[in-house]
């Protein structure tokens, strides 16, 4: 994003946050985005959450091979780095693939179709009424997404573990409880949140300007993604200097 | 009545409109015509408000909507209907939901007295019966009909229709033509239509303003347009050897 355009997407934010026509309207735009972004996603989530703990595991204790450095180690460092570092921004990654193309193309859509013409002839603040309730849905369900996350991968790093015998049920189990600093997971919703933000904003941004047809919206989808992971990857460098 | 004074508007270094002026009625079919590239859908963006004029004003009933801001405009946004090239149906809402919006939106009717309204608009177009289906379930002419019904909702004072025979074959493009006469009749409403159909020039012109290079080239009815002598006029008129035929009998 060149400084044109970080200018424009803040003057779009403005816009986003002016008071609605009708809040109960945009409550249940509000909702059925929340169960596209979190209900929607809750299937993809569970799977890549459940295999990357699994898959830490085994690196983990592949990595940690000797007498010195004790089992229970592979469930620590396990549990600190889903928390901190994967289930946040993995999960906001894949959730920018699928979600911010989603909202991308949506919104170029309407805005090739004269649909957001439409709403604005009509008074109502296109903005406000396309991008608000994805954000708020982005915001409050992405981090619940991260719970999720957080658990499944743990729980995965427990099955992949003990199935192929790298750490045994007991240690894995007084890894992830020793030494637990609960700040951990403020880190990470905190991120959570930063991440729900980008990824439905910076999307609604490249859809909402878009000017052409077909290709344009899906360069603009493409555009959004690629500027989504870029932003989340460094609002992930900025949120853990500030707060660790 | 609609008055634009002076409108101009370019984009980079070119300049699409060119100190336009004009006043248009209410209860008359107002038309604006002209070849592509012209600056008729321009100007139709600028009096709504979807493009800003370098210079100029836009008054409704007086009221001068250039210098409004979002807030201020609204009230006189919710006294425009507009009828889209494409339509721009909601395609994720139904014909019912569709015509239903702006009234979510503005007013506080009841449910079952929006569904009336919602029902009354759909037989004004012809269309009853047809609440739940989805803009992909119509036909081009369904899809224009619908258009005009969620235009209308409102009880709009002012109505603007971006090329509403586009794609219509001419069967289903006088249907339009008639219904947007017979709605700016009844309700007594300042219609401002962009077209190059010919037969609506013809049918339903009675006001017309020709521009030409971003120009206001002539104005007038649609029983003078074949009287001019102004070249220009005549080379986009009557560019068909069919209308040119149809000419020489006038």
């Amino acid at each position: 994003m060149n400084f044109t355009n970080f200018g424009r997407y803040l003057l779009l934010l403005r816009a986003v946050f002016r008071k609605p026509e009708k809040l109960k309207i945009y409550i249940r735009e509000m909702v059925k985005q929340m169960n596209y972004i979190g209900v929607g996603s809750l299937g993809l989530i569970s799977i890549i959450s459940t295999f990357i703990g699994a898959v830490m595991t085994l690196q983990i204790a592949f990595q940690l091979v000797s007498d010195f450095i004790p089992k229970t180690i592979i469930g620590s460092v396990n549990r600190d780095s889903t928390i901190l570092e994967l289930s946040p921004t993995i999960s906001a990654i894949v959730l920018a693939g699928k979600i911010g193309s989603a909202i991308s193309s949506e919104i170029g859509t309407m805005r090739v179709t004269e649909q957001i013409d439409a709403l604005e002839i009509m008074g109502i603040n296109a903005p406000g009424y396309l991008i608000l309730p994805k954000i708020i849905a982005g915001i409050t369900m992405v981090p619940l997404l991260v719970i999720v996350s957080m658990f499944l991968s743990i729980t995965g790093g427990y099955i992949g573990g003990t199935l192929s015998g790298a750490v045994s049920p007991a240690e894995y189990i007084q890894g992830i409880t020793t030494d637990f600093n609960p700040y951990t997971i403020v880190v990470a919703l905190v991120k959570a949140f930063v991440f729900g933000f980008v990824i439905t904003s910076v999307p609604a941004y490249e859809g909402f300007y878009v000017k052409g047809g077909a290709v344009e919206v899906s360069q603009a989808s493409t555009r959004a993604v690629v500027v989504s992971c870029i932003t989340i990857l460094a609002c992930d460098y900025i949120v853990t200097q500030l707060l660790l | 009545m609609i008055e634009i004074r002076d409108i101009n508007k370019s984009f980079d270094e070119n300049q699409v409109l060119k100190g336009i002026s004009s006043k248009f009625e209410s209860g008359v079919t107002n038309l604006i015509i002209g070849g592509s590239g012209s600056g008729k859908t321009t100007l139709l963006k600028c009096m709504v408000g979807l493009h800003q004029p370098d210079s100029g004003s836009v008054l409704y009933d007086d009221r001068d909507f250039t210098p409004m801001d979002f807030q201020e405009r609204i009230e006189i946004r919710k006294e425009i209907g507009m009828l889209f090239q494409g339509s721009a149906l909601f395609d994720s809402l139904t014909v019912e939901e569709n015509i239903m919006f702006p009234l979510n939106m503005f007013t506080q009717q009841t449910h079952a007295e929006k569904l009336d309204r919602v029902n009354f608009c759909l037989e004004r177009v012809n269309l009853e019966g047809k609440n739940k289906l989805f803009p992909a379930e119509l036909s081009g002419g369904m899809k224009k009909r619908v258009g005009i019904a969620r235009a209308i909702a409102m009880n709009p004072k002012y109505l603007f229709c971006d090329e509403p025979n586009s794609g219509l074959d001419p069967k289903t493009s006088i249907v339009i033509d008639e219904l947007i006469k017979e709605i700016t009749e009844e309700y007594n409403t300042t219609t401002i239509v962009v077209t190059h159909d010919m037969n609506s020039v013809m049918g339903i012109g009675d006001y017309i303003l020709f521009l030409y290079e971003g120009k206001k080239f002539w104005e007038g009815s649609n029983k003078e347009i074949a009287h001019t002598d102004i070249q220009e006029l005549n080379d986009f008129v009557f560019a068909s050897r069919f209308m040119k035929a149809a000419k020489a009998k006038f």
